[in-house]
């Protein structure tokens, strides 16, 4: 990676902090808590009374551990390489306090906003929000315009540039369409966790929890409703899925 | 008179005309092509899940309709998934229903000229997890508390 981009991803890591530390101040309004979750039969369909969320405990995260990318990228069908044309859903992020010196680790994927930039771009709608709050691309109408890359506050999409063979055939991807982390959305319709929290709670780490935020007795709604927790960026009131703590 | 003959052999010429026309255009594959039909492996399954005459008019209706329900809706039936077709068609000898000119779906799409680009994003050959699995509807370990609830 070229110098340059370094420093423009040290920027971007630092601007990121800081902002994080401006979210704690101005955190908006909380998450709703309110439904009950049903698990679902095939037929149902993604429903408005479950919203999935994350909750990602950065002090748990283990430092210079990248089981989640691993993970994420054997779930997906992604190489895992990481030049500027290969798709990344998730990433690992180190910030720097330049004041403390202090270093933090953290797990960065699309945030999965209720108020999605991306979704308000799309000239043709493909790129969208399920009821439970899923934000997918629809490849099937994507023109690969690449507005939503644009308009996503935490650069969480990427580009297929290449022809891609030998798919998941959970995981349809291909050439000239956008993707990104779509939370395993095909293990989450069959009850399973994503990916990349399996990967965490495997390793022991247990950074990473999923839920949904609608059901106050989820694992993720109790630890929400108990300790601190922020969005990143929270002043663009994009409302994320995905929430931290300890930045 | 003269003219009024004329006009009925052109009209007869024209029937006549119209009537081979029609007869060329009748839906007998073998008299329409004089190419031989695709032969297609058979599937795994006992049978279709629609009648073979329907599926081969309508199936792309079928699959786009159930694609929009399964992405956008989260709908994950299996009845007319593209994943139970490929289960179902995926070859013996390439395990895939795209990778020889012999595979179920480019077989017949080369028979009809048709150039769809499922496959620039699916996968043709059948996964790890079966559809047919898929469908039993889990108790979602997402959800810890759901002994109580439906
Ligand atoms: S994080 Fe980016 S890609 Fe994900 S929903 Fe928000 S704007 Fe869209
Ligand atoms: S690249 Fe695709 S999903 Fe993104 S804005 Fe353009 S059409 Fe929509």
């Amino acid at each position: 990676m070229s110098d340059s981009m370094n420093s423009k991803l040290e920027d971007r890591r630092h601007f990121l902090k800081t902002s994080a530390v401006v979210a704690g101040v101005t955190l908006g309004p909380g998450v709703l808590f309110f439904g009950v979750a049903q698990s679902r039969a095939p037929e149902e369909g993604a429903s408005s009374n479950q919203r999935w969320g994350m909750l990602i405990d950065t002090t748990k995260c283990g430092d210079g551990c990248s089981d989640c990318v691993t993970a994420c990228n054997t779930e997906n069908g992604l190489t895992g390489h990481t030049g500027p044309q290969d798709s990344q859903w998730i990433r690992k992020v180190d910030i720097k306090d330049l004041r403390t010196g202090y270093v933090q680790s953290l797990p960065m994927l699309c945030q999965h906003c209720e108020n999605a930039p991306c979704v308000d771009v799309c000239p043709t709608g493909a790129s969208m929000k399920r009821a439970d709050g899923i934000v997918l691309v629809d490849r099937h109408s994507c023109i690969g315009c690449r507005y939503c890359m644009m308009a996503c506050p935490y650069k969480a999409r990427s580009f297929v540039h290449e022809p891609l063979t030998d798919q998941n055939p959970e995981v349809p991807r291909g050439k000239g369409c956008v993707e990104s982390c779509t939370f395993c959305v095909q293990r989450v319709d069959r009850g399973d966790k994503p990916a990349c929290v399996e990967a965490c709670d495997t390793k022991g780490h247990k950074a990473m929890l999923f839920g949904d935020l609608k059901d106050p007795e989820s694992e993720v709604s109790k630890a929400l409703k108990s300790s601190d927790s922020v969005e990143v960026r929270a002043d663009l009131a994009l409302h994320t899925g995905v929430r931290y703590q300890g930045i | 008179m003269a003219r009024l003959a004329s006009y009925l052999r052109a009209g007869l010429r024209l029937a006549v005309l119209l009537g081979v026309t029609a007869l060329m255009a009748a839906p007998s594959f073998e008299a329409a092509a004089g190419v031989e039909l695709p032969k297609l492996e058979k599937g795994k399954g006992e049978k279709c899940v629609e009648d073979t005459a329907f599926m081969r008019r309508n199936h792309m209706e079928l699959l786009k309709h159930h694609r929009n329900e399964t992405l956008r809706q989260g709908i994950r039936t299996t009845k007319h998934s593209l994943k139970a077709c490929v289960e179902c068609h995926a070859s013996g000898k390439t395990g895939s229903v795209a990778s020889s000119k012999e595979d179920f779906c480019v077989a017949c799409h080369s028979y009809a000229g048709a150039k769809p680009d499922c496959w620039d994003c699916h996968a043709t050959k059948p996964g790890k997890h079966s559809v047919r699995q898929a469908a039993q509807p889990a108790v979602s370990p997402l959800m810890p508390s759901s002994g109580g609830r439906q």
